[in-house]
């Protein structure tokens, strides 16, 4: 496998530092966290855990590709595959909550406190 | 070129993971949460991580999505019923997200002191080169992955049939 010189090489690395992506995935991030902050919905809250997920992912392989490393993108493909059994056992939860409690509200789920 | 197609994607998924969060229908949320995730396939684009594009296509957008809009429309919740918090615990989520954003703008500031190689190959994210780390460095995770699909599956299956007994 040839190896060019990253000065010849015409491609994202060239023209976006990878500060930006930094800045984009923390900002997704941080959106993700102020879902699950906002939102009673339990399904959103789902929606906004897979957001951070993706947030990290993206960031993984920013940072594989910028030090040409593949170790990075093998990992995002484990954090894919883990996120879709957790999203698996996750909607299954939620709909075992709504036969019991007829409601997606996760204010609802506070009987350990009691 | 490419600047513009990293701005125009950045902007897409900020707005649509915005609207994700704030949108009051679940159905939308959902509808939005798809626009994320195909700007973020762009993204791996223009990284040239092809391979992370097609397992992002066909994973989240097409599997985890689909099971999101089933499991929506299961539990017929394609309503604006949702009842919302005080006005006190907005304020502090939205509080709590720009100061996490801060700090971790402030902490990953050093990034660009990581010594980067001088050598660049392009072709790390290609299909062929990815199976083969995976397939010689990473087989053991790789069966260990299966076994908890197996598991994840049993859980589900386990999790979401009817109980025959009513607990109440």
């Amino acid at each position: 496998m040839e190896l060019n010189n990253i000065n010849e090489v015409e491609s994202v690395i060239k023209v976006i530092p990878i500060e930006y992506y930094i800045g984009l995935c923390s900002l997704l991030f941080s959106i993700g966290v102020m879902g699950v902050l906002l939102r009673r919905n339990a399904i959103i809250l789902l929606m906004c855990v897979e957001l951070m997920l993706n947030s990290v992912n993206l960031l993984f392989a920013a940072f594989s590709a910028y030090r040409s490393d593949p170790n990075g993108q093998i990992f995002v493909f484990f954090i894919m595959v883990v996120a879709a059994a957790e999203v698996a056992v996750g909607l299954a939860i939620l709909v075992m909550m709504y036969r019991n409690t007829k409601s997606v509200d996760v204010s609802l789920l506070d009987k350990l406190k009691k | 070129m490419i600047e513009a197609l990293f701005y125009t994607l950045s902007v897409v998924s900020i707005i649509s993971a915005l609207l994700v969060v704030f949108s009051k229908n679940p159905v939308h949320s959902v509808l939005y949460l798809i626009i994320t995730f195909f700007s973020i396939a762009g993204q791996y684009i223009l990284l040239n991580a092809q391979f992370l594009f097609i397992v992002q296509l066909i994973v989240y957008s097409g599997a985890i999505m689909v099971l999101f809009l089933f499991v929506l429309m299961l539990l017929n919740l394609n309503k604006e019923s949702e009842p919302q918090k005080n006005t006190l615990f907005k304020m502090a989520g939205v509080m709590i997200g720009c100061l996490l954003f801060i700090s971790m703008i402030a902490l990953l500031k050093g990034a660009d002191r990581i010594a980067m190689p001088a050598a660049y190959d392009s072709q790390i994210g290609l299909v062929s080169n990815l199976g083969k780390v995976l397939f010689s460095n990473y087989v053991v995770p790789f069966e260990i992955s299966s076994i908890l699909f197996l598991s994840g599956m049993i859980g589900a299956v386990m999790i979401g049939k009817k109980e025959s007994t009513d607990i109440n």
